[in-house]
């Protein structure tokens, strides 16, 4: 790779690099992000280069990021024609190639809803209500290979930038509306505007990777799939705030992630983006990783910095805000993945492009894990506004068993959950505030009446109790005192008091805690009271779970008549608690019973049910 | 145990004297931090050992004691936890006779659960050393363990 040391330059080879496509070629893009490869990504990239050994003049392979259509994982997009391949098999290689040269659809392999058939990717439900401005470009770049970003117009924002001045920079990021995508909301263009007006020779700026919200993964997908993405965002806003130094702070629960940013950055260092005197310009930057150590509360934006400075995350009363003193005193400018790879398309297309997305108070696309209880799982990414209803019928596909789905939840531990009811609600900052949610960094739980929203409630207080840094007493006692009152609630052992304990707890905890993590952390319990009352009351009066999760409420049964006494249940049960003679009705000793449910799972007569 | 000393002074220079990278580096190569590293690394390092500690306890991905030979990371975050995560969790506490953050006495297995592995999608994800099964069953994980047992007797 040769050093651009000119805007010129940069042109130049940009053009090269672009007329370079072939476009007559077939592109066979295969996912291979970290849930690409769960599922057999990398053996079925294997059989395609296998199968296309003497068609490489025709065929070309490209191993990108993930698609966002993680059920549909293995999957392929092939160009120019956008033919989506779902649920691959390595077996289906050499029919794919044959069927390419031919000009074929192989019809078992396109993605099929109520009956129709989908071909390409324009017209599929998952995709079509979708607007990818950040994760479509997925499909077309080779991660490891800087020249497939250029290709599609990468460093083109930055060299733009690199012509203005740094305040005009700020003003566009400013009049674009964009707000942080980790989870506060703030306008990014002011917090920008702060931090460039320090007065300091030195400046940082950071990009905020430690996903740490149970249930998003967007960052790792942007990072995983289009890192030069990232890094064009941050060298714009190193340039306009007046930073020569970066860091990527990113979870090491990612190792592609890391691996992939790593390569990135060797490689912009290698073409000049990073470096001294970056396009012969007298602006110096480059971006040091660190990888996180698995700690949820890093996330907070005081805590990462004690922790990119080696010491523990514990979070620090503001002001002073990370831009006037953050990262080792000097004013440092923090932003989430998502946020930073918005810069390069608003500096590319125009401020008044991007706000023409979305709402009047939020603006652009969010990217959001569509998870949980819902046939199309994935990443999706909509313009702001778009009601939860469209997100999860319309693009998720609904429910993928009988099972009715009663409520989403966003925004990970520090949100909430809105309920069927309130589907129509748009999504943005201020309506999922109002309904008792945040945004949060984008993870979107769907949940169906096998859900028990008292143990969801449960589960997210066990997850805050063992982040809380322990700093205010308000927290890490409080949520304690939370999960103890909720265990108690699921293991039939509340009683009158326990929900109005919990709403005052909450509330105290709300108003007495340091940092975000205690602020918020009631916020799932309290939402599930206000939602789900009826259901807290069940498990409290009636001592029932009608989800069937909670043990102690529950019980399995043997249905005699249907049980044909073939003697699975008793070979799989752990604790020997099921007895009977072959080929007679068999039975199940309750006291011994610990409702793991595996008896249930291996029943082939579905003999064996859920007694709540 | 013995540590080496010049891979200690290594690490410590490639890692421009960040405390975390320096002790995931130590992690990496012994899987897990020997006493002695962290006195090594607080000596040379000039800093009180009792922050090494401190720092080496607080964050979830540092280990005290060694880890065995087939690391089965069990993901709990919230999409792997309404789809059976924690079912696959007390299926391995059962069949290994560990809870998580133990090692088998043989060494050869350790169980832990992890926050979140951003695989929500296709959930739950078990992950032994560094490969990730997805949608997985306690039937599934049972049949995955026995076939390491089995793997490991032979």
């Amino acid at each position: 790779m040769t050093k651009l040391l000119s805007i010129n330059e940069f042109d130049k080879i940009s053009k090269k690099i672009t007329e370079r496509q072939d476009f007559n070629k077939h592109i066979i893009s295969i996912s291979s992000g970290t849930c690409g490869h769960a599922s057999g990504s990398i053996k079925v990239a294997e059989a395609l280069k296998q199968a296309v050994k003497g068609y490489e003049d025709k065929i070309s392979i490209k191993l990108t990021g993930c698609h966002g259509y993680c059920a549909a994982e293995p999957n392929i997009i092939i160009f120019p024609q956008k033919v989506f391949y779902k649920n691959l098999k390595p077996e289906d290689a050499p029919n794919i190639i044959q069927s390419i040269l031919k000009g074929e659809i192989i019809e078992n392999l396109v993605i099929k809803e109520n009956g129709i058939n989908y071909t390409h990717i324009d017209e599929i439900p998952f995709y079509k209500y979708q607007k990818n401005i950040l994760i479509g470009d997925n499909p077309l770049i080779d991660p490891k290979n800087i020249e497939d970003y250029i290709a599609i117009g990468g460093y083109k924002a930055f060299s733009k930038a690199l012509c203005m001045r740094p305040n005009e920079i700020i003003e566009e990021i400013k009049k674009s509306g964009l707000r942080g995508r980790g989870g506060a909301g703030f306008s990014t263009g002011i917090k920008w505007e702060v931090a460039s007006k320090q007065k300091s020779d030195t400046k940082y700026i950071i990009c905020n990777a430690d996903e740490g919200d149970p249930g998003a993964y967007m960052d790792r997908n942007l990072l995983e799939g289009n890192p030069q993405l990232i890094i064009e965002g941050m060298i714009i806003g190193a340039y306009a705030i007046g930073a020569n130094k970066g860091w990527i702070y990113v979870r090491d629960e990612y190792p592609l992630a890391v691996k992939n940013i790593t390569i990135n950055i060797k490689q912009a260092r290698e073409m000049g983006f990073l470096g001294k005197n970056i396009l012969g310009s007298s602006f110096d930057f480059d971006i040091q990783i660190t990888r996180g150590a698995g700690a949820f509360v890093c996330g907070e934006e005081t805590a990462l910095i004690q922790s990119i400075e080696g010491k523990i995350g514990d979070p620090r009363q503001r002001p002073p805000y990370p831009a006037q003193m953050g990262l080792f005193g000097k004013p440092t400018n923090i932003n989430n993945v998502e946020t930073w790879a918005n810069i390069p398309k608003i500096i590319d297309k125009g401020a008044d492009w991007y706000a023409n997305i979305g709402t009047k108070t939020s603006k652009g696309t969010k990217i959001f894990s569509l998870v949980g209880k819902v046939k199309n799982t994935g990443l999706v990414e909509v313009p702001m506004g778009i009601t939860i209803k469209d997100i999860v019928y319309n693009i998720g596909g609904g429910s993928p068993t009988d099972r009715k789905i009663k409520a989403i939840q966003t925004g990970g531990p520090s949100g909430g959950c809105i309920p069927e009811d309130l589907f129509n609600l748009p999504i943005d900052y201020e309506s999922l505030k109002q309904a008792g949610s945040i945004m949060g960094s984008g993870g979107m739980i769907v949940l169906d009446e096998d859900t028990c929203m008292v143990d969801f409630a449960r589960y997210f207080t066990n997850f805050l109790q063992n982040e809380s840094c322990g700093k205010c007493s308000s927290c890490r006692e409080g949520i304690q005192r939370m999960f103890e009152i909720l265990t108690d609630i699921t293991e039939g052992k509340a009683n009158d008091t326990s929900i109005e304990l919990l709403e005052e707890l909450g509330s105290v905890i709300k108003d007495t805690s340091l940092c975000a993590l205690g602020q918020t952390a009631p916020n799932s319990v309290l939402t599930s009271i206000r939602y789900f009352r009826n259901e807290y009351i069940a498990h409290i009066k009636d001592k029932k779970c009608f989800a069937g999760v909670c043990r102690a409420l529950i019980r399995y049964k043997i249905d005699k008549e249907i049980c044909t006494g073939c003697g699975v249940c008793k070979i799989n049960c752990p604790e020997g608690a099921i007895v009977g003679e072959l080929k007679q009705p068999h039975l199940i000793l309750q006291d011994k019973c610990i409702k793991c449910g595996i008896c249930h799972d291996n029943c082939n007569f579905n003999a064996i049910n859920l007694d709540v | 145990m013995t540590i080496d000393e010049t891979f200690i002074d290594k690490t410590i220079e490639k890692n421009n004297r960040s405390l975390i990278s320096i002790l995931q580096d130590i992690q990496e190569s012994y899987n897990y931090l020997p006493e002695e590293s962290l006195i090594k690394v607080a000596e040379k390092m000039q800093i009180p050992l009792i922050d090494v500690y401190s720092v080496v306890t607080f964050y979830h991905s540092f280990c005290l004691i060694p880890k065995g030979e087939y690391i089965i990371t069990v993901c709990l975050g919230t999409a792997c936890y309404i789809r059976g995560g924690k079912k696959i969790v007390d299926l391995l506490t059962k069949e290994l006779e560990i809870i998580p953050g133990e090692t088998t006495k043989d060494n050869k297995f350790t169980l832990e659960t992890v926050n979140c592995l951003g695989c929500c999608a296709i959930g739950p994800i078990v992950k032994i050393n560094n490969e990730y099964h997805g949608e997985m069953t306690p039937n599934k994980t049972k049949k995955l363990i026995k076939s390491l047992k089995r793997e490991k007797n032979d």
